[in-house]
């Protein structure tokens, strides 16, 4: 049990890749590699763990009161919104694929010709 | 490569990775059994030291606010990519479809949440270093108050709020504007991001001196980006459903 949210990570980032290999569509594959990204915030998450820590806030709440890693939080956060951004990239780059290959199977595309 | 031959070596390979990644985990502290001194000292020093009630915000925009500002030019860059790619193969706008959403029902709901997700989002980056919150939450909340315009109202009321030079002007001021704060700092002789206004008490509005400032550019940031990508994807979509411009 102490160990379930580490393993917990290291499965859904293979369950991502996993995803990405088998993929036949494009937007099926951008989803995956979001998917094997949050497992980094499952992971960054609970290593900051404290048992019984509350919020890093001390807002109303005395100061030294047991709390967990602010620093992990804040990574987690701007990863979150960055990933997002990044796979509106990645589906931008699947249209213009649709669009130029009229396919939206990774396996169909032939390679890029200068 | 053959499918099942690529399935075949990422089975191998997974296989040696989750033996690798199980053998590190029994090596981790357990869960809930945290060493990392950084965090802690952090916990008790932030709110005394920046008068910032939000550690996690003290960190994102002050003991890290350098690394957050590469987070916003990677999230810039990364609209701006989004934009150069669906732009350029639509020379002209296309004429801006009816789409109206009939059911008033509908509507009315719609137009009220989106009032009342406009507050929200603000009121989550007004004091996003006071309670939980900040600019890249309450920047995402804003924009979908947008969305909402669309899905309840009409694409064309959409493009009416959201002028795209307005927009990308916001784009602009909220990642260039976390820029000049830092380089504030350097004018009058400190090092880049440090803090250049009075740190106030902890818990008020006016508490953690610079940070109020870099969390209302990412906000403003962090909406006109994703104004500006639902700009995108539904011109894209006006393309697709206008019955006069077939994509080429």
């Amino acid at each position: 049990m102490s160990y379930l949210p580490f393993v917990l990570a290291a499965w859904i980032f293979l369950v991502g890749i996993f995803g990405i290999v088998r993929s036949r569509h494009f937007i099926h594959l951008v989803v995956s590699l979001s998917l094997t990204q949050s497992s980094t915030y499952v992971l960054l998450l609970s290593i900051g763990y404290v048992k019984h820590g509350g919020a890093p806030i001390f807002k109303d709440v005395p100061l030294g009161t047991k709390a967990v890693d602010p620093v992990v939080q804040a990574l987690t956060l701007t990863d979150i919104v960055v990933s997002v951004t990044v796979a509106a990239l990645l589906l931008a780059v699947a249209i213009e694929a649709k669009k130029h290959a009229k396919t939206m199977n990774p396996d169909e595309l032939r390679p890029v010709r200068g | 490569m053959s499918r099942r031959a690529r399935l075949a070596l990422f089975g191998i390979a997974a296989c040696g990775l989750a033996a690798l990644l199980l053998w590190s985990i029994t090596g981790l502290p357990k869960f809930g059994d945290y060493h990392g001194a950084y965090g802690k000292i952090l916990d008790k020093a932030a709110p005394r030291e920046r008068q910032t009630s939000n550690v996690v915000a003290a960190v994102v925009f002050d003991y890290r606010g350098f690394d957050t500002m590469g987070e916003e030019l990677i999230l810039f860059a990364a609209v701006m990519g989004v934009a150069m790619l669906l732009r350029e193969p639509r020379e002209e706008e296309a004429p801006v479809p009816e789409d109206p959403v009939r059911s008033d029902a509908l509507r009315a709901c719609g137009v009220s949440f989106a009032g009342a997700t406009l507050v929200l989002g603000l009121w989550i980056v007004a004091h996003g270093y006071v309670t939980p919150g900040g600019g890249f939450q309450g920047g995402v909340i804003l924009a979908a108050a947008f969305l909402l315009v669309w899905l309840a109202g009409s694409y064309r009321s959409y493009r009416r709020l959201t002028p795209v030079p307005i927009v990308e002007l916001g784009e602009g001021t909220g990642a260039g504007g976390y820029v000049v704060i830092g380089l504030c700092a350097l004018l009058i002789g400190d090092a880049f991001l440090q803090n250049l206004l009075p740190y106030g008490v902890a818990g008020k509005l006016s508490s953690g001196g610079s940070i109020p400032l870099l969390n209302w550019a990412s906000g403003l940031e962090v909406t006109a980006a994703f104004v500006l990508l639902f700009n995108e994807f539904l011109s894209e979509r006006a393309v697709l459903i206008d019955p006069t411009r077939r994509p080429s």
